[in-house]
């Protein structure tokens, strides 16, 4: 090791868990994957706006942090199961925007060909299966795939991400209990960005944190911010070395906010405003990481402007993709309800 | 008599009728997810947290099975909630309560209780919304006795009907087609009801039946009318209850077209055409046939997000037109 990177490992022997454990370049990666999810939400929106888009989507801005810091220790054959809010997900685990832009615009370049849309989002190739329509749909899935896991001894581990709304529907309490009695490789992750919806978690939800209710599952639960990309990281590390080594689940509860309204129908009635701009303010995942690879000396404005740029230039090529690919053909309607049979 | 025709629309009928029934008996109250200050995924329940509080307009966790099983809990010993689901596809979340409980407990308790719950769901597709959020599921509904099955087609009877399902001693589904909420149409004044179990006959015709649920009372009445410069003279059959179902009101109106169309929604297989068709089949109506029976429902496929792969999955109005000159020209 050259004498220069000597001095910079040493010098980062007081600094947060991710700045020792990842290299710079990759800590670099992942702040451009943290503005390719926004601007990749920023892009679906506008296209929705302008009528190019149709349905109905829910946009993670506000809560990069926690999709890269929890995939940040996943290998690519590591398997997740998101969410209604997934875009960030998909792209945490891999995924090409360009073809996400062209699900959205359903077409057969889509990773659904067109089928599912921004709430069905997957990327099975890169171990993402699949976004959900259903709160709590994923995390019983999660499990049976920790169970294949486990089974056909292929050592994945299984990520479920679901919301803090999630952890009031029966389907989260089964799952966790046959995640725990059977001690399988899964790391249930609940974004409590503070609402489902429009109903905030101290209306919906008898426990104070949610990782509170690991205690009833005897398993781990740990509160992480869910902002801070390297405390992030840094929990999903330790409970993927757990899940690793046989010992069993962790829930692990990302306190996060999103910007943007639940859906498109959002009149923001639940929330202040002062609310919303506080966290954009004060707390923007992307402006803190941003601001200690800065200051950390990982980064510079020049390095910045670099990502920036390339992020403007893929979102604007995934979107063109996106309207240049064909639509499925009406005679495909049925395609894909049974397994096609040789 | 009105001077002006009064019109609302589907989704303010129904949160009309909410209000009504709940300034007439203190025991009704709302259930669901997001429907306080949010107003409902739909906008349906719109701001009556604000008129009648929190006590009575409660927001739940999301929590299907259990808000279900609570709204039952709360029939069965005294009050009258109305239960939202925020769309019908989560009507597979509580299907236990809803099935399992609500449709059987005066039954199983040789009619020692009853379970006077009602319960809505925003249902269809055409909203882009996916394979999750789209199903048209009422015919799972409609196949359990002890529950009472409606889909109002217009913003009148979609409050009259919900009057008469508070007022039902039973359990009442209501099915409300997504697309539907924003259609305006008269509406009385005040309190009315509309009755469960009898269908309507929204146009008198000579040469064609269609029986149609919900939206499809819509599409096939203007399927109707396009058809009638043809001269083709098409009765059109608003089912509204597919449980129980008006028999004779259909038997009638066969006898005296001779031929049958049934236009839903939902899935064609298995579902409320089967029904209707063998009905017609099993009865005097049979003799009358001059023509095969014939369904238009949708593919046997969930609903595609493509916006276009979704209209080719349910029937459009211009597949009514096809099917119904192709039965009264004799070509099928
Ligand atoms: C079973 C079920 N119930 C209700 C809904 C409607 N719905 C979709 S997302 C959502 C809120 C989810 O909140 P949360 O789990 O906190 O995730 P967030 O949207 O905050 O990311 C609701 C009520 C649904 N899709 N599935
Ligand atoms: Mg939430």
């Amino acid at each position: 090791m050259a004498g220069a990177s000597k001095a910079v490992v040493d010098s980062r022997a007081n600094l947060p868990f991710v700045y020792r454990q990842y290299s710079p370049e990759q800590l670099r990666q992942v702040l451009h994957k943290m503005y390719l999810i926004r601007r990749f939400e920023e892009g679906a929106e506008e296209c929705y706006m302008r009528g190019l888009i149709h349905g109905t989507m829910h946009l993670s801005i506000g809560q990069e942090a926690s999709a890269m810091g929890i995939c940040m220790p996943l290998a690519e054959d590591d398997q997740i199961t998101s969410t209604h809010r997934g875009h960030g997900h998909c792209i945490a685990k891999g995924a090409e925007v360009s073809r996400m832009f062209a699900e959205f615009f359903g077409k057969t370049t889509g990773y659904c060909k067109g089928r599912g849309g921004s709430m069905h989002i997957a990327d099975v190739a890169k171990g993402n299966l699949g976004a959900n329509g259903i709160v709590a749909g994923g995390i019983p899935i999660a499990v049976g795939a920790a169970l294949s896991s486990k089974r056909m001894k292929t050592g994945k581990v299984v990520v479920s991400f679901f919301g803090d709304g999630a952890n009031n529907e029966g389907a989260f309490h089964e799952a966790l209990n046959m995640a725990a009695i059977w001690k399988l490789p899964v790391i249930f992750v609940c974004e409590n960005n503070g609402y489902g919806m429009s109903t905030s978690t101290a209306r919906s939800t008898a426990v104070k944190n949610i990782a509170e209710r690991a205690a009833a599952y005897s398993m781990p639960g740990v509160v992480v911010n869910g902002n801070i990309f390297s405390e992030v990281a840094e929990a999903s590390f330790k409970a993927v070395e757990r899940a690793r080594a046989g010992e069993g689940p962790t829930l692990i509860e990302s306190k996060t906010y999103r910007y943007r309204g639940h859906s498109k129908s959002d009149r923001n009635r639940y929330r202040t405003k002062e609310e919303i701009e506080d966290w954009m303010a004060n707390r923007d995942p992307i402006t803190l990481f941003e601001t200690e690879l800065r200051d950390f000396g990982f980064i510079d404005d020049r390095g910045i402007e670099a990502i920036r740029d390339a992020v403007a230039k893929e979102i604007a090529d995934g979107i063109e993709f996106a309207k240049a690919s064909p639509a499925p053909e009406i005679a495909t309607l049925e395609n894909y309800v049974y397994t096609e049979h040789a | 008599m009105d001077a002006v025709v009064r019109e609302l629309s589907y989704a303010q009928a129904i949160q009309e009728a909410m209000a009504i029934a709940m300034d007439m008996d203190e025991r009704v109250f709302l259930m669901g997810e997001d429907i306080g200050v949010y107003g409902g995924a739909f906008q349906v329940t719109g701001d009556l947290v604000e008129r009648y509080g929190t006590d009575r307009v409660i927001d739940t966790p999301i929590s299907e099975l259990g808000g279900a099983g609570v709204a039952v809990g709360a029939a069965v010993t005294g009050m009258r909630p109305i239960f939202e689901f925020q769309f019908s596809d989560f009507a597979t979340l509580g299907m236990e309560q809803i099935v399992n409980q609500a449709a059987k407990m005066r039954f199983m308790l040789g009619g020692e209780v009853s379970v006077p719950v009602v319960m809505r769901f925003p249902a269809g597709s055409g909203t882009g919304a996916a394979a999750q959020h789209s199903q048209s599921l009422e015919a799972w509904l409609g196949h359990v006795p002890g529950l009472k099955v409606i889909q109002p087609a217009t913003p009148h009877d979609a409050k009259g009907m919900l009057l008469a399902a508070v007022a039902d001693p039973d359990p009442v589904m209501i099915f409300e087609h997504k697309l539907l909420y924003k259609m305006k149409g008269h509406v009385p004044e005040g309190h009315y009801t509309v009755p469960i179990g009898k269908a309507e006959i929204r146009r008198e015709g000579r040469d064609l039946t269609i029986v149609a649920t919900s939206i499809m009372v819509q599409k096939a009445l203007e399927a109707a009318a396009a058809l009638e410069g043809e001269g083709i003279d098409i009765e059109v059959v608003d089912l509204r209850t597919i449980r129980p179902i008006d028999r004779q009101t259909i038997i009638d109106s066969v006898k005296k077209t001779s031929r049958l169309l049934c236009v839903y929604e939902a899935v064609k297989t298995l579902g409320i055409g089967a029904e209707v068709s063998a009905l017609v089949a099993e009865s005097e109506a049979f003799d009358y046939l001059d023509a095969p029976i014939v369904r238009l429902g949708g593919a046997e496929t969930p609903i595609p997000y493509n916006p276009d792969l979704e209209k080719a999955t349910v029937p459009q109005v211009s597949d009514i037109i096809a099917a119904a000159r192709d039965l009264v020209k004799g070509v099928r």
